[in-house]
């Protein structure tokens, strides 16, 4: 029942999605920008300061990542669909982990793009790390997502939401920066630091689990009337 | 809470005012000599404030999931002592790291991490203030994230720099600094309770007001 | 009027901290490697001389200055807002005492 639900509000987002394909493409096209406006800003000479592929990486993230989840509950709100999703009789956190899973997808998708370019535009081996680049990008999307999907929900009502989710989630997931943007330079230090990026990844696990366990358990009594 | 006020204020105002006496007869520190002395200040400061992310946590988890107002009353109170001891300890460290480091800013472990946390909790206070109506729903999510984050910010800042003072610094007190600077704890742990009973009344008070308004309106 | 003592306490509080970090930095030291012209080796010295060290005391003020003043100023912001709120109540009391006149203007001011 849980799983079904949350499958459910996936493939409805999804179907809504496929449509115009407006929430992917934008956000996609807005990270490629963010990376540009680093690339313009850090470069000097052709070369960019040591490390700043794995920040460029994890900001962009981010920052992209803030947009979609302002804007996929933007299109909850102005359709006000929230309201019909919360008084299906459908446990509420499933209706959770099916938005926190929809926002994943578009995420992953997100960075199948950005890793390649930023491998590309400054010259870091990030594809030859894939083993241990992957599990960190995705406890590191996982951990920014549970938290921000809570968020961006609780958000929905208020005056404020398009300022206030950055305000709210920024110092919030600054653990999960730090440890993503450091476990990524140490695997892009030649020869790589594979046990530190280790070391991060199991940071990130533990604030996966936390988080998501937190946000499934607040959901409910958030997002009551 | 309100009976215990004057006592609680009397007591925390002499020990106040026996700090300076206490602080001034406290040995140097053997490197840093004067400047050290900021120390029976600044970590009471953040001693209070680690205390008040607890309350404010747990508060905030009780109104959100039992619904009592005076939690979240209490939740409030916390979070804008979590702010002011915060800020009290953000500008004490640095003050100290000019004169010890040479620098202002260093991005050193502990100011980091105590950055971060009075971040999250000036959130708590934004979105209280401009959340529109059920604020104090989400602003008690954000208190019990905050107090959730704190062990991962502890952790990931931990590793990522330490210039400052180690752990260690505390339990290994000698005599002459033991003292003074448990002190000092006790004086700010008990200027943080009673702060909180000063703000948990007003806001007690504003509750009240709130209650006629809208018996008034009916 | 409120407004008022809260932008120049702010401001008092503001050129504390101004006060504060421009007294120690008038004396900021000189990088100690600095060879005068002519010499033709670096002696190293394991501490600076005293008159180039940063004094202490200033900084050591500043820091409990600044502790109590916000306190003191915190203190204070509960203060009005408790006194606001009374003074809301006895206005309430009042219309009430005048049995209900003029309960339908009530002023329903932001209690924050």
């Amino acid at each position: 029942m849980f799983l079904r639900t949350a499958l459910l509000v996936l493939r409805k987002d999804f179907a809504i999605e496929i449509k115009s394909y407006e929430i992917f493409a934008t956000t996609l096209f807005f990270a490629v920008g963010c990376v540009l406006v680093f690339a313009f800003a850090l470069v000097k000479e052709g070369q960019a300061p040591p490390d700043s592929a794995a920040a460029i990486l994890w900001i962009a993230l981010l920052f992209a990542g803030t947009l979609a989840l302002g804007r996929t509950f933007e299109r909850e709100r102005y359709g006000e669909t929230i309201r019909a999703l919360l008084l299906a009789p459908a446990p509420r956190p499933a209706i959770y982990v099916g938005k926190l899973l929809g926002i994943l997808c578009l995420l992953g998708l997100t960075e199948v793009l950005l890793v390649p370019l930023i491998a590309l535009l400054f010259a870091a081996p990030l594809l030859a790390r894939l083993t241990l680049l992957l599990p960190l990008l995705v406890c590191g999307t996982v951990g920014f997502a549970a938290v921000g999907t809570l968020f961006a929900a609780m958000l929905m009502r208020a005056r404020t939401r398009d300022v206030m989710l950055p305000i709210l989630l920024y110092p919030m997931t600054i653990p999960v920066i730090i440890a993503g943007v450091r476990g990524t330079s140490a695997l892009l230090a030649s020869p790589p630091d594979e046990p530190t990026a280790i070391m991060w990844l199991t940071i990130l696990l533990c604030f996966d689990v936390v988080f998501v366990t937190l946000s499934l358990w607040t959901f409910e009594p958030l997002m009551t009337e | 809470m309100k009976k215990m006020f004057i006592p609680l204020a009397v007591l925390t105002a002499a020990m106040f005012a026996y700090a300076p006496v206490a602080i001034a007869n406290a040995p140097y520190e053997s490197t840093m000599l004067l400047i050290q002395k900021i120390f029976y200040f600044h970590v009471p400061a953040w001693m209070a404030m680690y205390a008040g992310i607890a309350v404010c946590g747990i508060a905030s988890g009780i109104y959100l999931f039992k619904g009592r107002p005076a939690a979240d009353r209490l939740a409030v109170a916390a979070a804008e002592l979590i702010v002011l001891f915060g800020a009290i300890g953000l500008v004490t460290g640095p003050l100290w790291g000019r004169k010890a480091w040479g620098v202002w800013w260093q991005w050193d472990a502990r100011l980091t991490m105590a950055l971060l946390l009075e971040l999250v909790f000036i959130a708590y206070l934004l979105v209280r203030a401009y959340g529109g109506p059920g604020s104090d729903k989400l602003a008690a999510a954000v208190g019990i994230f905050g107090m959730a984050v704190s062990p991962f910010v502890y952790v990931s800042v931990n590793i990522w720099r330490t210039v400052h003072p180690l752990n260690t610094v505390v339990p290994t007190l000698k005599a002459g600094m033991f003292g003074p600077f448990w002190f000092c704890a006790m004086a700010f742990l008990l200027l943080f309770t009673l702060l909180l009973t000063l703000r948990m009344n007003l806001a007690e008070e504003q509750a009240m007001l709130d209650d006629l308004y809208l018996a008034d309106e009916e | 009027m409120t407004n008022r003592l809260f932008t120049v306490v702010g401001l008092v509080l503001l050129s504390a901290q101004v006060f504060a970090f421009q007294a120690p930095s008038g004396q900021t030291p000189t990088p100690a490697g600095q060879a005068p012209p002519g010499q033709s080796e670096f002696v190293p010295v394991d501490q600076l001389p005293p008159s180039e060290q940063l004094p202490a005391a200033p900084l050591l003020v500043a820091a409990y200055a600044f502790a109590w003043l916000a306190v003191f100023f915190y203190v204070w912001t509960v203060w009005r807002r408790l006194n606001k709120v009374e003074a809301d109540m006895r206005v309430f009391e009042r219309r009430h005492g005048q049995g209900r006149e003029g309960a339908s203007g009530v002023n329903r001011t932001n209690p924050r």
